[in-house]
């Protein structure tokens, strides 16, 4: 090993070198779960470890991403979205110029969101693992969609958690689970979101531990999940810098992701957290207000503390309950986060702001009717921001906007809350 | 010598062993709790534990996560569990055990410490800890402050422990070692399965007491249970029942007949 010189001063370790070896990620992170499920965790830390060297095993996943997913997605110039946020800039003073927007379409992957580039790679670690079931929890379903896709390539047995008001409110996706045959357990347990479904699915892991491998579909949970679920998702970044060296000629400037438990952002954010000169924007649900149980924005409005876990920042009250959330998008209502965003607020790398439910919509029918492409809710939050921001900036800037999915799933949630505030809609 | 240590080598002595029931604070009521202790005193409890309730208990059943719900819903908080156990902890003689969710634990210490957030549960009566969901790796800074405020800190140990890994978390564990008689959450079950290699080979680690939980529902459990362990705990047979009280039956008559009940299995 060489050792670098750099004068006085000692090299800095790099933003991107986490988490520890005890799963840290500065302060956060960690695995703060019953005993039981301790060699579970130390079952896919140690096959994980094993197959980062072995090439057959990216070799088969890179296969699956090029002829199962569709992979590379492509990266899209928005110029008529770009234009919508010029003409914002005229009208608010900022001189009618705005940098390009443009997407990093995750809404093309199969399935309609980035969340299968992480069941496929968890698909096969249990493969590995040798176990023949897998669970996993949803929220927006578009993680169970790509779990029970997963299971139905790889031979697996399927069963997923979903509260019942995301069932209700996610039903496309629900029908899609069973056709892919995978058995929904619905969730009538507190608030009967993505938080309780989360809950339901580390009980049944507890007990079924030994064949059953637990498909997180955030970068949240215990130790190695953090790292893994980011590892995976991080071809979404990987293959974003390559095209925006392609076709911007440089790096983007900005680079805006939605924040639910954070793992489209941490994918397209990672391969870029080491080059200070890009700006990385996380968007959080702002629900209703900031009001308590109003929103779902954990970065912006929690405290460091433990759900699901991992150290984190999470809503709580004073008692360490966990609060309710409140979001249009079931996929970023939760309210917890992964340990590697804490991590990047707390150092000042990443800036997380918050989108409301109305500015979302908004969002949601302008990049429908700009580009011709029906957003997911949750993805309609980094829409808003991203035209925001490109409306502060110069026209020879870029904003790269991560589409983690497409709304294919919200057509129905989003036409009723489109009509409940416009009822001649 | 804390309590913990003076009521297990008491019972050692005379040879016999405890009964451990578990309870969650503010159910079925939010004031049920001092009562429900009096009489699993009365009724041949040595040691209770105290859940405190939490709104997400992933280590536990249907039951007992249906009665933290309720008591959070009621208006349970920590403060008022200590209030509770500090108004009567000079008419108890058993021992007092918090069953806290380190996510509680956390947010308590948040400006403050571990150790001082231990010393207020000591002060108001607590004599030791369990953290369902603090593994070891995790566990240095609360098992030193449980040290330093002399309270007793007992680490679960799972069936999926291997056991190298049990040796170690008996050693880092003190008043009693925690083992969960199965994998999975906590919950009624008909049969008890055999611990005694788990139990010989804990005996050969560590001189500490063991207590066996998760899944002992009746009298016969119990007797099978402390064949070779030293205590059974007890705690969503009793939830149960604690969640059904009669309308001419009060929470602490339904708990001190089932420990009764219970007890008969010490014999
Ligand atoms: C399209 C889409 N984007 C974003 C999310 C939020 O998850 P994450 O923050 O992990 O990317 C979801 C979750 O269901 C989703 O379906």
């Amino acid at each position: 090993m060489t050792t670098m010189h750099t004068g006085t001063k000692p090299v800095e370790p790099r933003l991107s070198e986490v988490p520890t070896p005890e799963g840290r990620f500065g302060k956060f992170g960690g695995q703060y779960v019953p005993e039981t499920l301790m060699a579970a965790l130390a079952q896919l830390e140690e096959v994980y470890e094993s197959v980062r060297q072995d090439r057959n095993f990216w070799d088969e996943l890179r296969a699956l991403f090029a002829t199962l997913v569709g992979r590379p997605t492509p990266l899209y110039k928005a110029s008529r979205l770009t234009a919508h946020a010029a003409e914002l800039s005229r009208r608010s003073g900022n001189g009618g110029q705005a940098a390009t927007i443009w997407l990093k379409r995750e809404d093309l992957a199969h399935t309609g969101a980035h969340k299968i580039n992480n069941t496929l790679g968890q698909g096969l670690l249990t493969k590995r693992m040798g176990k023949k079931r897998i669970i996993a929890e949803t929220g927006a379903g578009q993680h169970g969609v790509a779990s029970a896709t997963a299971a139905a390539h790889l031979g697996l047995e399927c069963d997923v958690y979903m509260g019942s008001e995301d069932v209700r409110r996610q039903r496309l996706n629900v029908i899609r689970m069973r056709m892919l045959g995978a058995r929904v357990i619905e969730v009538d347990s507190g608030s009967r979101t993505l938080k309780d479904a989360t809950n339901e699915a580390m009980r049944d892991w507890m007990g079924s531990v030994e064949r059953t491998h637990y498909i997180i579909g955030s970068v949240v949970g215990p130790h190695p999940f953090p790292m893994i679920v980011r590892d995976f998702q991080s071809i979404i970044g990987t293959e974003a810098k390559a095209q925006s060296l392609r076709h911007m000629g440089r790096l983007p400037d900005s680079i805006v992701a939605c924040v639910g438990g954070g793992s489209n952002a941490a994918g397209i954010f990672y391969p870029f957290v080491d080059d200070a000169k890009v700006q990385l924007i996380g968007v959080e649900a702002g629900g209703r207000s900031r009001e308590p149980g109003q929103h779902a924005a954990t970065l912006s409005f929690g405290s460091p503390g433990v759900l699901h876990g991992t150290l984190s920042y999470v809503l709580q009250d004073p008692n360490g309950q966990t609060a309710d959330v409140h979001s249009c998008s079931a996929g970023l209502d939760y309210p917890g986060v992964g340990p590697e965003h804490s991590y990047w607020k707390d150092s000042g790398r990443v800036t997380y702001t918050a989108t409301s439910d109305e500015q979302a919509l908004d969002a949601f029918t302008l990049l429908a009717q700009t580009e011709g492409i029906i957003p997911a809710l949750e993805t309609s939050h980094a829409v808003s921001e991203a035209v925001r921001l490109a409306s502060t900036m110069k026209s020879e800037q870029n904003v790269l906007l991560c589409c983690s999915g497409r709304g294919d799933k919200d057509v129905e949630e989003a036409s009723r809350l489109l009509a409940l505030r416009n009822p001649r809609h | 010598m804390g309590r913990i240590d003076t009521i297990f080598n008491e019972l050692r002595s005379a040879n016999r062993r405890a009964l451990m029931p578990f309870v969650c604070a503010g159910h079925p009521r939010l004031d049920a709790l001092p009562d429900v202790l009096l009489a699993l005193q009365d009724s041949g409890a040595s040691i209770v534990e105290i859940g405190i309730p939490f709104s997400d208990p992933i280590a536990d059943g249907p039951v007992i996560a249906a009665a933290m719900h309720g008591a959070i819903h009621a208006g349970c908080t920590p403060a008022l569990v200590l209030d509770q156990i500090a108004s009567i902890r000079d008419r108890l003689r058993i021992g007092l055990v918090g069953m806290v969710s380190i996510s509680i634990m956390q947010r308590l210490a948040a400006g403050s410490s571990p150790a001082l957030v231990l010393a207020r549960f000591r002060d108001a009566g607590f004599d030791g800890f369990i953290f369902p969901d603090l593994p070891l790796e995790e566990s240095e800074g609360w098992r030193s402050a449980a040290a330093e405020t002399g309270t007793t800190c007992s680490l679960l140990i799972a069936p999926t422990t291997p056991p190298e890994r049990a040796a170690r978390i008996a050693q880092a564990s003190t008043g009693f070692l925690y083992l969960l008689a199965r994998s999975g959450i906590t919950g009624e079950r008909s049969e008890m399965p055999d611990l005694s290699g788990r139990i010989a080979e804990l005996r050969r680690a560590s001189n500490l007491p063991i207590a066996v939980g998760f899944g002992i529902a009746t009298p016969d459990h119990v007797r099978h249970v402390v064949q070779t362990a030293d205590a059974a705990i007890v705690g969503s047979a009793l939830v149960r029942r604690l969640s059904a009280v009669p309308p001419d039956r009060s929470p602490a008559q339904v708990a001190g007949e089932f420990c009764r009940e219970l007890s008969a299995g010490l014999a």
